[in-house]
């Protein structure tokens, strides 16, 4: 049996992220079950898993975008509703209307907004953090731009910017690096890296079985349960991905997989694949 | 673009409103001229203006600001879901004291309003229906029970001249003093509450998951604006008529959208141009009796959004033609450009001085084409002639050379067109002869940034898949 939820005493030192036995389902069809997870304080956490195994979901789930049909979640030690400033949040890039009539400034400083009470405006401080932010993924330049006038990779680095705006302690990334060119993504892995070198813990949905092993120091292996979580180096095994991919990882993968492996087992620093 | 293709078509739909309604009340046009109610109108002196005047200001405004969170959030279908659903609610706040209560008749309408909403809501979440289709199914329900419901208050002793039919395509003149307070309230009400929230009104509706993380209670704020638009639909119904009051919402919304990247401006200029459609449509309306309010102001708001697609600075259809012919202008002029390069080229540019009639075979263009082009080569101060002639009359030997930066230009048009074919051949693996016409068009689209960096990744070449130099703007001076 597991304790209890942590007492107020440990509240400082506890887990960001910490979920008992849950289980989250759409008009009663369940989508994830019996969820256990602890994460530790600087890890980046790859969150892995085949179409439909619920990665989002969990993410969502976390942030009490859907209802929990049972078990609990603990962010810091305290239900997310209290814990709301510590946790930033990069939803998926489609999940937006890129046409809506706002600039990039103006979207990074959404990120600050949780920070303010009603009836405040953004103050100067903010703009200049928002600023700042901005220029973290290089994307400075661009802050006076209508969002539909930038690109994919582009847009992704402003929603980071928002993120690293919300100046938290417990990251959750939905498919940061989806539809994004080669300079965005090393430009965002390098952000993560500094993240976690501060400290933070960073939670990241990913579907790129290649780039998994190198981008993270833990991975959760999901379908619609916890196949495996984990050191990277212990979950990352072949049986393990059979298991979480039901045996429909496609040849092409599964070599693709091999490699990933063979560099990983070798030279970890090295670039997978080209 | 889709968007404004539908918005397009809604607008012109529109326009043949008004005449319709026009067309219905000809027989009873009143013996004052229409320019001393013009004059009526503009002095003010009669409470009936200024009433009906106010209301409409009001009314636009409040559906201005509001709109645009429908438009940008792309509902704009539930507003006209909104103001259908009212209707029974109408009937039902006169039928509690037979009588044009304005409170009554809020209360009814805000009941219907909501009612219809939530129904829809309903639908969506129970069944796999669509939204579109259950705000249509709705939307023509609640209408027909209203009208249904009208019909019989109409038929009934105390309908006669209960002026429920004013509530089809509005009457500004018939708002009461009553109407005009409850306007006020409501345009208080909706500054206060969409300054006050503005930050939350903008993250919910540009990113409603991300406001949830944030901590802010989105399903509260949502329900206050669909409340506030509730509001807005109901307090509309007499001035602008229910079949109108969603093009109300709309269009001075979507004028406003296309001339702006900024929602806040979206909403200032949206306001400015739903009081602007309201003025416009309560003065036509008062120009001769029983012209109905609403046609016109959805008129005026129209002719509005046909400015804005028209003229918008940056989306509007003549700027962009503008702005293409321009273009094509300049790509003529770097054309006859690179033909002086290559010309000077083919005398190891020893010539520095050219006769029009030799530019003319290098273009394969008559004289005449050549003599314009050189003209304007030399208004954009790239060329100058040598002759003394400026005259008209046309001499193939008449010489012209390029200025400074008529000849730098050259050099970039022709280092670009060299640089891309390279890299095209090198970089992409083009065969040889694809690699041409392509060039031909991206010489003029390529940035100093780009051309930087294809030159760095090609090592900063001097040869093109030709053979021939690619030209840097030391190598090659005048």
């Amino acid at each position: 049996m597991q304790s209890s939820p942590t007492t107020n005493l440990s509240s400082k030192s506890a887990a960001p992220l910490e979920v008992h036995d849950l289980t989250v389902a759409y008009t009663k069809r369940p989508v994830l079950y019996g969820i256990d997870l602890e994460i530790p304080k600087g890890s980046i956490v790859g969150v892995v898993g085949p179409n439909g195994a619920g990665k989002s979901t969990l993410i969502r789930a976390i942030m009490g975008l859907l209802p929990v049909s049972s078990g609990w979640i603990k962010v810091f030690g305290k239900p997310f509703k209290q814990a709301v400033t510590r946790v930033g949040y990069v939803p998926q890039r489609e999940s937006v209307d890129w046409d809506f009539p706002v600039n990039a400034l103006d979207v990074v400083l959404m990120g600050r907004y949780g920070r303010l009470g009603p009836f405040k405006r953004p103050s100067k401080a903010d703009k200049e953090i928002a600023m700042n932010c901005l220029e973290k993924v290089k994307m400075d330049s661009y802050a006076k731009r209508q969002i539909s006038n930038l690109s994919g990779g582009q847009q992704q680095r402003v929603f980071l910017a928002r993120a690293l705006a919300q100046e938290s302690d417990l990251y959750l990334m939905d498919e940061p690096f989806v539809g994004v060119d080669a300079t965005t993504e090393s430009a965002i892995i390098e952000i993560l890296r500094e993240l976690q070198a501060q400290g933070k813990t960073l939670i990241v949905v990913h579907h790129d079985l290649t780039t998994a092993p190198e981008y993270f120091d833990r991975i959760l292996l999901l379908n619609m349960r916890v196949v495996a979580y984990g050191k990277t180096e212990d979950v990352f095994t072949f049986e393990n991905l059979q298991n979480a991919y039901g045996g429909r990882l496609s040849i092409l993968s599964e070599v693709a997989l091999t490699r990933a492996r063979k560099k990983f087992d070798g030279d970890t620093r090295d670039n997978v694949g080209q | 673009m889709n968007r404004t293709g539908k918005q397009i078509l809604f607008a012109l739909a529109l326009l043949a409103l008004p005449f319709l309604a026009h067309a219905a009340k000809i027989g009873e046009i009143s013996e004052t001229t229409w320019t001393d109610q013009a004059i009526d109108f503009f002095t003010m002196q009669q409470p009936i203006v200024r009433t009906a005047l106010t209301g409409s200001l009001l009314i636009g405004f409040c559906c201005g600001i509001l709109g645009s969170f429908l438009v940008v959030r792309k509902l704009s279908l539930l507003g006209d879901t909104l103001s259908h659903a009212v209707l029974p609610g109408v009937a039902m706040g006169f039928l509690w004291n037979a009588s044009k209560d304005p409170w009554a008749i809020f209360v009814g309408a805000t009941a219907a309003g909501i009612l219809g909403v939530a129904l829809v809501g309903w639908i969506k979440q129970t069944t796999h229906l669509k939204e579109d289709s259950t705000m249509g199914m709705v939307l023509a329900g609640f209408y027909g029970v209203g009208i249904c419901m009208t019909t019989v208050i109409q038929n009934m002793a105390m309908g006669n001249k209960s002026g429920l039919d004013k509530f089809f395509f509005g009457q500004a003149a018939a708002l009461s003093s009553g109407d005009i307070e409850l306007l006020s309230i409501i345009a208080l009400i909706t500054v206060v509450v969409i300054l006050g929230f503005y930050k939350e009104f903008l993250v919910i509706s540009f990113d409603s998951g991300f406001a949830q993380a944030l901590g802010m209670p989105v399903k509260v704020l949502h329900y206050a604006l669909m409340a506030l638009l509730t509001f807005a639909v109901v307090v509309s119904l007499q001035a602008v008529g229910v079949v109108l009051v969603s093009a109300l919402l709309i269009t001075p919304a979507a004028a406003a959208f296309l001339l702006t990247d900024r929602m806040h401006w979206m909403l200032v200029l949206a306001a400015a141009f739903g009081m602007l459609a309201g003025a416009i449509g309560a003065f036509v309306s008062y120009l001769s009796n029983n012209l109905p309010t609403g046609p016109f102001i959805v008129l005026g708001a129209t002719g509005i959004f046909l400015l804005a697609l028209l003229f918008g600075p940056r989306h509007g259809l003549l700027p962009k033609m503008l702005r293409r012919r321009k273009q094509r202008q300049r790509i003529a002029l770097e054309n006859t450009l690179k033909a002086v390069f290559h010309l000077s080229e083919s005398s190891q540019f020893k010539d520095q001085v050219f006769e029009i009639g030799r530019l003319a075979t290098e273009r394969n263009a008559t004289l005449h084409e050549t003599e314009s082009e050189i003209r304007n080569l030399v208004k954009a101060d790239m060329a100058s002639r040598l002759d003394s002639r400026n005259g008209p009359e046309m001499s193939g030997q008449a010489q012209f050379e390029l200025t400074k930066s008529g000849w730098y230009r050259a050099c970039e048009i022709v280092r670009n067109h060299r640089l891309w074919e390279l890299y095209l051949t090198n970089a992409a693996q083009y065969p040889i002869d694809h690699v041409h016409d392509d060039a031909e068009d991206i010489e003029h689209h390529l940035g100093e940034e780009l051309v930087h960096r294809i030159e760095e990744r090609l090592e900063n070449p001097i040869h093109d898949p030709h053979g021939k130099l690619i030209p840097n703007r030391e190598s090659i001076k005048l």
